[in-house]
């Protein structure tokens, strides 16, 4: 196959900005610790309420500006909701669906996970700036998707 | 020998005489369903934009998540199904010296089995027992009677694609050492992917959700029906894409006067996108749980691999562009582009269709990889990188297509009016996205979710700071509305109307000196295999883990 110098070029070119997203995408997931939410812990969608330790959906202070929310999904809500925290803080968040399957999005920051029946998801973020955030879901759920929303207060 | 002599005499007639008429009204049929789809999830469009920016008020008896399930359903399946059958098929017939009956009649078998299995996912989407979208996740449940209708389509395509293979294998027979022309090679190139594409998606839906929707079953592995939906849903956007493809490497360089290029650059550029196509479909599900950071890694990387080819083919494009340009007297380093027949629809839809695939492609590079992904997954980002893509690099090459395709087979000619309009239409349909894409991408940084309906979430300060953003969607929406009407027009009009005449097929012939294509090219049974291969690569490990360690199933719900 006859090529021409300048195609050459521009495919070795082509190959090489691949290459480079590739690795930096990769080094910043694994080197970083940046990978996107992987958790693989599973659990009963029809017995979430009993078990540990969603039978106790909230948040829990586990260290200095560290704290976990232990949360479930459901049409069209999340428990806990209203969340409230000091600036500065590091929260880690566990969540399941006890129904259909939904998303976990936190407008303005990084946090977007899905969130499957059956599965266990883990999420963390560092709330550096006070103010309002908006929890909603984005993923289709049902009649009032469009309503599922909540709040987390950085204070 | 008899035969072989009695077939490329019919090749020879069916080029100079066009097309034969049981052809012609098979792809016809096929167009005509296409653009009907058009102009019904094209209005169905308009109306979620208007929604979705809070200038309408849907009527109690609708729900907005009916209209976006109707909306992709008619567009995303029935328009670009019926498209690229119809098209790829009045292809094999030109090339191929006509259909072969049992072919034609598979086609047609084909064709009823996909408006029987429509007719059926529609009923249960207008009584409201469907409004579970597209991608129809369990443990969303929908009527039995929808998953039957998509099954049904399934089965529909499958008919066409073998269709499509028995006709390729027999010219192969009847031309011993030859190479498949260059548009049945493309077909066979999508027929092979919507086939193996659709397999996972036909197991989810026959073996999984269709005896859990009855209740013989209580309940589905949800992780299990996702992953076979996206190794689907992914293959699918691809083969819209190669649909496209196959004009601009072999449709467009003949109506601009110019050479293919590369025939063996084309062919590898067609084998590498087969082969790599149904891999990557984790990128649709890289902040899903279940699945560790390494095979979502591993998809990327296979995501990306996809962009090769097409960088390949962005050189290839350009390159016929300025060569042909130049040999028509164009001069300077980027003069020569005033030589191009911008005032031709044929050339003009395309040609946007391939520069819009420039940021579309960009973005889709972006929104693969892990972080980035996390950002604007789920937003309306998502829904303007799709109607960037499908809306604009696929369906305006489509309508492109459709300026020649439909007087050939209707027999008719393009006149200067409907070609005139063709470009109006052109312009307005390039704006009405702009707008439309253009916001969504923006309004999805910032965070806006895809699939929902007119909401301020109780008037959350940032949920209203979005609202300027929308209603670019809706006037972006309104444009287009207009561009899907005149596009309408312009089909009914050539199809039916306008004056009796000779279409020419426009395909384009290699360059004089073109180097020999080797043969290897033809190997399809190897390509399959590798294919194969790394359809294994990417999801034996993922998929065995899902159910072997799977959580307890989900019951049906109906959230709606």
């Amino acid at each position: 196959m006859k090529m021409h110098l300048d195609e050459k070029i521009w495919l070795t070119l082509s190959f090489g900005m691949i290459m480079i997203f590739m690795f930096i995408t990769g080094y910043q997931a694994f080197a970083y610790d940046m990978e996107p939410p992987s958790n693989k812990e599973i659990i009963d969608p029809q017995k979430v309420d009993q078990i540990a330790p969603f039978n106790k959906p909230g948040i829990t202070k586990i260290g200095e500006k560290e704290y976990e929310v232990v949360m479930t999904l459901q049409v069209f809500s999340f428990n806990p909701g209203n969340i409230e925290v000091p600036a500065g803080s590091t929260v880690h968040f566990t969540l399941t669906s006890k129904d259909v399957v939904h998303g976990f999005e936190v407008a303005e920051t990084n946090l977007n996970t899905m969130v499957v029946p059956g599965h266990i998801q883990k999420i963390t973020q560092k709330f550096d700036k006070a103010g309002t955030y908006l929890v909603l879901c984005n993923e289709y759920c049902g009649a009032g998707h469009q309503m599922m929303s909540t709040t987390i207060t950085v204070k | 020998m008899q035969t072989a002599k009695s077939q490329t005499f019919k090749d020879k007639t069916s080029k100079v005489m066009g097309i034969n008429k049981e052809d012609a009204l098979l792809t016809k049929s096929y167009i005509f369903v296409a653009f009907m789809a058009l102009l019904l999830g094209g209005i169905l469009g308009l109306v979620q934009g208007l929604n979705r920016a809070g200038l309408l008020e849907l009527p109690s008896w609708v729900n907005y998540y009916q209209v976006l399930t109707a909306h992709g359903l008619i567009l995303v399946v029935v328009l670009t199904a019926f498209f690229t059958i119809g098209y790829f098929y009045a292809g094999l017939s030109h090339t191929l010296g006509g259909l072969l009956p049992i072919v034609r009649k598979m086609a047609w078998i084909g064709f009823g089995l996909k408006i029987v299995g429509f007719v059926l996912a529609v009923i249960p989407i207008i009584m409201g027992d469907a409004s579970v979208m597209y991608t129809f996740y369990p443990p969303m449940a929908a009527a039995p009677m929808f998953y039957i209708g998509l099954a049904l389509i399934v089965v529909g395509v499958w008919m066409c694609a073998f269709g499509a293979f028995i006709n390729v294998a027999n010219w192969r027979k009847n031309h011993k050492g030859q190479h498949v022309p260059i548009l049945a090679f493309f077909a066979t190139g999508v027929f092979v992917l919507l086939f193996f594409g659709s397999l996972p998606v036909a197991i989810e839906v026959i073996v999984m959700i269709i005896p859990w929707s009855f209740g013989w079953v209580k309940t589905i592995n949800v992780m299990v029906a996702r992953t076979l939906f996206w190794a689907f849903g992914h293959t699918l956007v691809n083969i819209w894409y190669l649909t496209a493809v196959s004009a601009w490497y072999v449709i467009v360089p003949k109506i601009i006067g110019g050479k293919r290029w590369s025939d063996t650059l084309t062919r590898v550029v067609i084998i590498a996108l087969v082969i790599m196509n149904i891999t990557g479909g984790f990128h649709h599900q890289i902040v899903d749980p279940g699945i560790s950071p390494s095979v979502k890694f591993m998809h990327v990387f296979m995501s990306l691999a996809i962009g090769f080819p097409s960088l390949m083919t962005a050189w290839a494009m350009f390159a016929i562009f300025e060569r042909t340009a130049r040999k028509q007297g164009g001069k300077g380093l980027i003069g020569w582009y005033k030589k191009m027949p911008w005032k031709d629809v044929r050339f003009l839809a395309p040609m946007i269709a391939m520069i819009a695939f420039i940021p579309a492609g960009a973005g889709g590079i972006a929104q693969s990889t892990n972080q980035l992904d996390q950002v604007v997954h789920n937003t309306m980002w998502i829904v303007g990188h799709f109607h960037l893509t499908l809306g604009m690099s696929v369906v305006m090459t489509f309508f492109g297509i459709s300026y020649w395709l439909v007087p050939y087979i209707s027999k008719r000619v393009l006149t200067p009016q409907i070609n005139k309009l063709g470009v109006i239409q052109t312009w307005i349909w390039t704006v009405g996205m702009i707008f439309m894409s253009g916001s969504m991408h923006w309004v999805g940084l910032l965070g806006s979710p895809r699939r929902t309906s007119f909401t301020t979430y109780g008037d959350n300060a940032t949920a209203l700071s979005w609202s300027p953003y929308l209603m670019f969607l809706a006037v972006g929406g309104t444009l287009l509305i207009i561009g899907v009407i005149l596009q309408v027009y312009a089909v009914i009009n050539m199809m039916f109307f306008a004056p009796k005449g000779e279409t020419e097929f426009p395909i384009a012939e290699v360059e004089e000196n073109a180097a020999k294509t080797p043969y290897w090219t033809e190997r399809w049974g190897l390509w399959i295999v590798i294919m194969l291969l790394v359809v294994a690569m990417a999801y034996v490990i993922p998929l065995t883990e899902f159910i072997v360690n799977a959580p307890p199933g989900s019951p049906p719900f109906k959230t709606w």
